[in-house]
């Protein structure tokens, strides 16, 4: 007698428990609060933020704990979240140009008005583990020896940083970049349709998989779209998110959100309606995540070849329904990881057919045979 | 009196009576010329209860209504913007839903019919149309042989169903009761 | 529970989806954009038939899980358990029951009526996607009604293997004018996709819905001289002896022995119930009483 698999429930049911055991760890040891993973896992919070859509550290530092740290997952949870949030109305586009920046660097010019901030980087540390962070109880260091007084507070409105484009900008050197009036379309509320205008390119991509926006940066720099990228302005640091409330007629700030900001100054050499100029990739992460906008960027200007009268050189990171198609690792990590899911009636039914298709073939050789 | 006749009258279980109503329209898209019932909205005259109940479960801030003739009043402009946050279209082509009088929506030409691409892109025309017997045969996807009813006229249903898969879709709408003609449907007169 | 909207989405996403599901139903076979939001469960598990479920129930809705044909798969469960929670519908393993059923892969074998909804899970809503990758140039093929790229390939395997080499995800052609992809169910089920109930398809990840009014004209793609063949396995069901339903092949020792089963778990117990009993088989009472 055969009786068909049941229990499915009840494995569901212990698998969640099991799995909460897990993420608990070793009983001994104590738990991880929301705190320190947004204090001590800032990188990481930064990360799910900004592929999250949604700037909120606790929540993150919740998600990458219910995670397990598992990135990905913790993006996936704020998503979901993220998907039910009531809209009160759209902020008033932030004004980098105020940024309070705990970091700000050109490769383009030695120095610039506004100076050269190196900020908390890992640029120049040697990759080297520090044992010292393993031995606990040591006091820490002292604070406020790092972070200059005024940097990095936020507060009342910071005076102007001058862009490094803008320099370029005065000379005709560089591609103008025209305010728009136009509302942006929104990527989370509308579908997805080709072609996408650059707006909504840049939504997609500063939401897209690190890795994946990484690689596809990477490939041209490789020589696949090749448009030779200086990073002519990276800043980090603080703006203030002002909403208009219309009852009142005037905007007022909600709030200050960290930023990283990457405007890349690319070669060009000229059309025939136009002199030889630079052109620029953008790129606007949450957070600190200065790998994620670099990258952004190159992949925008890529993107440009159009726009810019270049040639499609049929290049990956060129190719825009590619990139914003495969670029979401939430849509990604799901189908990826549906092929667990049982699939046992295609599988049979291609079981019958390639059963027939054999049968049939050894058929055909057997008649060829006897004749 | 008037701010009364534009609060009033809405779902009184907004997620609940929404997808009962739209239950009614899915039903009515899918059965084209079968009748059914869409209950719950007072709207204020002439809209129809069924009329309204449409608006409440479909027409929100991304959609825009055109209203026609009669039905192109302060109060209905108001009961509609109060209820449903829809914008009031302001040009035929904008209209996502557009609602009348049959003798007030035409011609029809000036609706939007979609492209080849986006055939979706396209008005369902809603229609305040009291049922006079039946003149019209219709079959098509979502009738097993041939179903009967009755329609303003025929010809202009024949030339919209020329169009698919581009195309206008109708409701008619009576009272509490609802029935559909979408473009995939072949009229034919009795 | 009252910390979620009634059958979890908020009421403009439904409205949302409900508009797109009438456009669905009134151009059979065409794949309508909507703007899928984030479910709390990944993007190929299912979320689309949820997003169509969610905006489809209405409290007195019955309401009806299946994957792989089955009621008591971990996925199906699982979303079964979500709209029990969210929705506070009643659910049934009967297929007679229920009025509104999601599935992934399979249609029961029991026939539909008029008054139930077929609610389908689609990875891949686009039939041309595995022939020609781009959006833009699968869009402008539907629209131009050009499907020379997907003759051509069945045409291909004809010459190759002497049979079309498809046997799920078996492309349609609806009312004469769309190619459409049935999702991946057997294509033995092809046939049942003339029906008298309303299917409605949902495909989040790739943001198309999609539908089949009752009674729509459902032809799978084939030549005059290779016909179109729903076939399966040639065996009755071991445990009630059906001849007419679609099989699992079951392995049942080291030695490979097969058996085979059926995929509907539904029709399979309620022939048992009624005394239709295969070579394996008992009636289900005796097994889990």
């Amino acid at each position: 007698m055969y009786v068909a698999v049941k229990g499915g429930e009840r494995a569901i049911d212990a698998a969640h428990d099991w799995l909460a055991e897990e993420r608990r760890g070793l009983h001994e040891i104590a738990e991880l609060s929301i705190a320190q993973i947004r204090e001590q896992l800032a990188l990481a919070v930064n990360r799910v933020m900004a592929e999250g859509s949604l700037y909120d550290p606790d929540l993150a530092a919740l998600a990458i704990k219910q995670a397990r740290g598992d990135l990905i997952e913790a993006i996936f949870l704020i998503r979901a979240y993220r998907t039910t949030l009531p809209r009160f109305g759209s902020s008033l586009p932030v004004e980098t140009d105020h940024m309070a920046c705990s970091r700000r660097i050109s490769a383009t010019f030695k120095d610039a008005p506004g100076g050269q901030i190196l900020g908390p980087t890992f640029d120049y540390t040697h990759r080297l583990l520090d044992f010292t962070l393993m031995a606990e109880g040591l006091p820490a260091a002292a604070p406020g020896s790092g972070a200059p007084e005024g940097v990095t507070s936020p507060g009342a409105p910071s005076p102007e940083m001058p862009r490094i484009t803008d320099f370029l900008n005065r000379d005709g050197l560089i591609q103008e970049e025209h305010p728009g009036e136009e509302t942006p379309p929104d990527l989370t509320r509308e579908p997805l349709e080709f072609p996408a205008n650059r707006a909504l390119r840049l939504q997609a991509i500063t939401r897209g998989d690190e890795g994946f926006i990484l690689g596809m940066a990477y490939s041209t720099q490789r020589g696949y779209g090749r448009n030779h990228p200086f990073v002519g302005e990276l800043r980090i640091g603080t703006v203030s998110v002002e909403t208009e409330i219309p009852e009142l007629g005037f905007s007022i700030a909600i709030g200050d959100i960290e930023l990283t900001e990457c405007e890349t100054v690319n070669q060009f050499t000229g059309s025939k309606t136009e002199p030889p100029q630079f052109t620029r990739g953008y790129g606007l992460t949450f957070g600190h995540t200065e790998r994620k906008a670099i990258s952004m960027a190159l992949v925008d200007r890529a993107l440009r070849w159009e726009e810019l009268g270049e040639d499609n050189a049929g290049v990956p990171a060129q190719d825009e329904e590619f990139v914003l198609s495969h670029s979401d690792n939430i849509q990604g990590t799901g189908f990826l990881e549906h092929i667990k899911l049982p699939h046992y009636v295609d599988f049979q039914s291609e079981l019958e057919l390639i059963r027939k298709l054999r049968t049939e073939a050894q058929a055909a050789m057997h008649q060829e045979a006897a004749e | 009196m008037r701010d009364e006749m534009i609060f009033e009258g809405g779902f009184s279980d907004v997620s609940r009576d929404s997808a009962r109503a739209f239950r009614s329209a899915m039903n009515a898209m899918a059965h084209p010329g079968r009748k059914f019932d869409l209950t719950g909205a007072k709207p204020p005259a002439p809209l129809s209860e069924a009329t309204a109940g449409l608006l409440l479960g479909l027409a929100d801030a991304n959609t825009s209504v055109f209203l026609v003739g009669e039905h192109d009043t302060d109060i209905i402009r108001g009961w509609i913007t109060f209820h449903t946050g829809a914008a009031l279209a302001n040009t035929p082509d904008e209209a996502s839903f557009t609602l009348g009088t049959w003798d007030a929506l035409l011609p029809l030409r000036q609706w939007p019919v979609g492209n080849a691409e986006y055939p979706d892109r396209s008005a369902t025309l809603i229609v305040e149309f009291a049922d006079d017997g039946e003149n019209a045969r219709l079959s098509g996807p979502g009738i097993q042989t041939h179903q009967d009813c009755a329609l303003p006229a025929i010809t202009p249903f024949r030339h919209n169903s020329a169009l698919f898969p581009l195309g206008l879709d109708f409701y008619f709408c009576q009272g509490s009761t609802l029935r559909a003609l979408p473009r995939s449907t072949k009229v034919e007169a009795i | 529970m009252s910390d979620y909207n009634f059958a979890y989405l908020d009421e403009q996403t439904k409205r949302m989806i409900r508009r797109a599901l009438l456009k669905a139903l009134a151009i059979p076979g065409y794949q309508v954009p909507f703007a899928s939001r984030e479910m709390p469960m990944p993007y190929g598990w299912g979320t689309g038939g949820v997003q169509v479920s969610a905006a489809t129930l209405t409290p007195e809705d019955t309401f009806k899980v299946i994957d792989q044909g089955a009621d008591d798969t971990t996925n199906a469960i699982s979303i079964r358990k979500f709209f029990e929670k969210t929705a506070e519908v009643a659910t049934s393993e009967k297929t007679e029951e229920a009025t509104i059923i999601q599935t992934r892969h399979r249609i029961p074998e029991t026939d539909l009526q008029e008054g139930q909804i077929l609610v389908y899970q689609v990875p891949i809503p686009e039939p041309l996607r595995f022939l020609e990758p781009r959006e833009t140039e699968t869009r402008r093929m539907h629209a131009l009604e050009d499907y020379g790229l997907m003759h051509v390939k069945l045409y291909e395997d004809i010459a190759r293997h002497g049979a079309i080499a498809t046997a799920y995800a078996y492309p349609v052609m609806v009312q004469d004018r769309y190619v459409m992809d049935p999702s991946p169910i057997p294509k033995f089920d092809n046939p049942k996709m003339e029906m008298a109930a309303i299917q409605l398809f949902g495909a989040g990840r790739e943001q198309r819905i999609y539908a089949l009014p009752p009674y729509t004209k459902v032809v799978s793609l084939d030549f005059e001289d290779h016909p179109f063949d729903p076939s399966k396995a040639e065996h009755p069901c071991a445990l009630c002896g059906a001849e007419d339903s679609y099989l699992d092949e079951v392995i049942t020792d080291d030695q490979g022995t097969r058996m085979y089963v059926c995929s509907d778990t539904d029709y399979c117990e309620s022939r048992r119930a009624t005394g239709h009993i295969g070579t394996e088989g008992t009636q289900p009472e005796e097994v889990f009483a």
